[in-house]
């Protein structure tokens, strides 16, 4: 997805006040925007706050900026940045963390993003770019770049083509169908997991993605969801303060009594070592 | 130094003094450390354009009392000062007309400055960005982090002041992370480095006007904590502690004699 992500942000830069920053990491990936916008692009080094704090420093200056790292780097390391700097001002800073889930399999644990919803959905106003595929990756950041504001953009290190829609249009807290299947009951998916969603669908429920949300989208898909009888949610990461937890928060002080039930990564795969494939067979959401 | 100027630096004190006794606030050493720098920035060397971060951001009552001098701030909104409510709360924030940008944990501050000062070079526009830090903050890595990408960027548009006081939280800096020989170290890393007595405005300014080409400024301004009451100057109580009534009167009295 890291591919598609330069070359939709090369594209829907019309404005041109688009920073891109790095932390020396994208190499063989964010070239071509360089090579595009050479006054636009700056790679901070290793230094993650740094690189939040500059974010949030051109941002204020009415850019909208990408801070682009992998894994934990540019949520964990960086935490009080996005907090203070970036969320608390309320700047257009787009975090971009390459590697969802297990996505750098043997890599080791280290480089597995499973907790990073739990802390990036605490914030007060970051939204959630958590897209599923490849046309969502584009639909994402053509509502992002719209509509510039904090956020957090989640990419699989993998590219994931299936179900390419050419009009991408995404909205925040909107669920989008990708399997058509039971009218009451559903699978609900955030990023990319969609394909492991197919897989375990034994009662043929359909199957939604979710790939804009956050704090002020609760309400929003809450409507979207009420109307289902039992909704199954699936991601790539910890059951705890995850995209599940997020949804039943949805559901939380309401009338309504839908039955919710959260699939996830199991917590210990901290101790093995393998594959994304051997790790996600393990430990992945399970039937 | 003129009259006007020590009649600012009087008035700027004394509303530091009232106002912590008023809030019960702390912090006061760090805030009249700076007093001076701050005058000197507001007074005579910020352009409109130009953009000012306190990244020690526990002393923003010195930077609310000279926003209030410089007619920024009226006395209502002053005096609201860490009250119930308000908008100024004894950490610095951006909700506060005038403030740029709302710190309070040490080492934000210098690289937001420098994502601006890096903005304005890759636009070719001549704004400057100046970042107040204390000597505290040298101990967080982010601040050196930004620092060597503001030297590799010869972000010459970059003027960092250094309030040199020489106490931190829980003491004398020498006793907790020795920072000396600091000079050294910031030309080390590729700044264009000056010294100067952080009380006198004419060493500040002419420090601010000199050129530093292709490199970042850096300006490392001996200072002392709680500088102009006698028993508030270096000594680290007073980072925490504010003056009761009966001090209160006495700190004045002291600031009215020695800036008369």
């Amino acid at each position: 997805m890291r591919k598609i992500f330069v070359k939709s942000l090369i594209e829907l830069n019309k404005k041109k006040n688009i920073y891109l920053l790095i932390n020396d990491l994208g190499f063989n990936v964010v070239e071509p925007f360089q090579k595009k916008f050479p006054k636009k692009m700056y790679n901070a080094g290793v230094s993650e706050q740094n690189m939040m704090g500059m974010s949030a420093g051109i941002a204020s200056e009415k850019n909208h900026v990408f801070a682009y790292s992998i894994g934990n780097f540019s949520t964990f390391r960086c935490a009080e940045q996005i907090r203070n700097d970036i969320d608390y001002h309320n700047l257009p800073v787009t975090i971009v963390s390459v590697g969802s889930g297990l996505s750098y399999g043997n890599l080791g644990y280290t480089h597995h993003a499973l907790q990073d919803f739990a802390l990036m959905r605490s914030f007060h106003n970051i939204l959630i770019l958590s897209p599923g595929n490849n046309s969502e990756v584009h639909g994402v950041l053509k509502y992002i770049i719209k509509n510039p504001q904090p956020s957090y953009l989640r990419l699989d290190k993998d590219e994931n083509k299936s179900e390419f829609r050419n009009n991408s249009s995404i909205k925040p807290g909107k669920i989008y169908k990708i399997f058509n299947g039971d009218k009451k009951n559903i699978i609900l998916t955030t990023g990319s997991v969609q394909n492991i969603a197919k897989k375990l669908n034994k009662n043929k429920y359909s199957i939604y993605s979710l790939p804009i949300w956050g704090k002020k989208t609760k309400k929003r898909t809450l409507n979207e969801l009420k109307k289902y009888n039992k909704i199954i949610t699936i991601e790539d990461h910890f059951n705890d303060a995850g995209f599940g937890s997020w949804v039943r928060e949805c559901f939380s002080n309401t009338k309504y009594k839908n039955i919710v039930i959260n699939k996830y990564i199991d917590e210990k795969v901290i101790n093995h070592v393998g594959s994304k494939s051997y790790l996600m067979k393990k430990f992945g959401p399970k039937g | 130094m003129k009259q006007k100027d020590l009649r600012s630096l009087k008035n700027i004190r004394i509303n530091i003094l009232k106002l912590s006794n008023k809030a019960k606030s702390s912090h006061i050493g760090s805030s009249l450390s700076i007093v001076e720098i701050l005058y000197v920035l507001y007074f005579r060397i910020l352009r409109k354009k130009d953009r000012f971060i306190l990244s020690k951001g526990h002393a923003a009552l010195s930077l609310y009392c000279t926003l209030f001098e410089k007619k920024i701030l009226n006395k209502k909104e002053l005096y609201s000062f860490g009250q119930n409510g308000t908008k100024l709360m004894a950490h610095v924030s951006h909700k506060v007309k005038g403030v740029e940008f709302s710190t309070g944990s040490l080492g934000h501050g210098l690289p937001v400055a420098v994502g601006k000062a890096l903005f304005f070079k890759s636009k070719n526009l001549n704004n400057k960005v100046y970042v107040l830090i204390s000597d505290g903050e040298l101990n967080e890595g982010s601040t050196w982090e930004s620092l060597l990408f503001a030297c590799h960027h010869s972000l010459d548009n970059l003027i960092i002041i250094l309030d040199n006081n020489k106490i931190q939280s829980m003491g004398p800096v020498n006793n907790i992370i020795k920072l000396e020989p600091i000079k050294k170290k910031i030309q080390a890393f590729g700044a264009s480095v000056f010294k100067c007595n952080g009380h006198k405005i004419d060493k500040i300014i002419k420090i601010f006007n000199l050129k530093n080409k292709n490199k970042p400024k850096f300006i490392i301004a001996d200072t002392i904590k709680g500088k102009g009451v006698s028993f508030m100057e270096s000594n680290n109580l007073w980072h925490y502690k504010n003056p009761d009534d009966r001090q209160l009167v006495k700190a004045i009295k002291e600031i009215k004699k020695k800036y008369a």
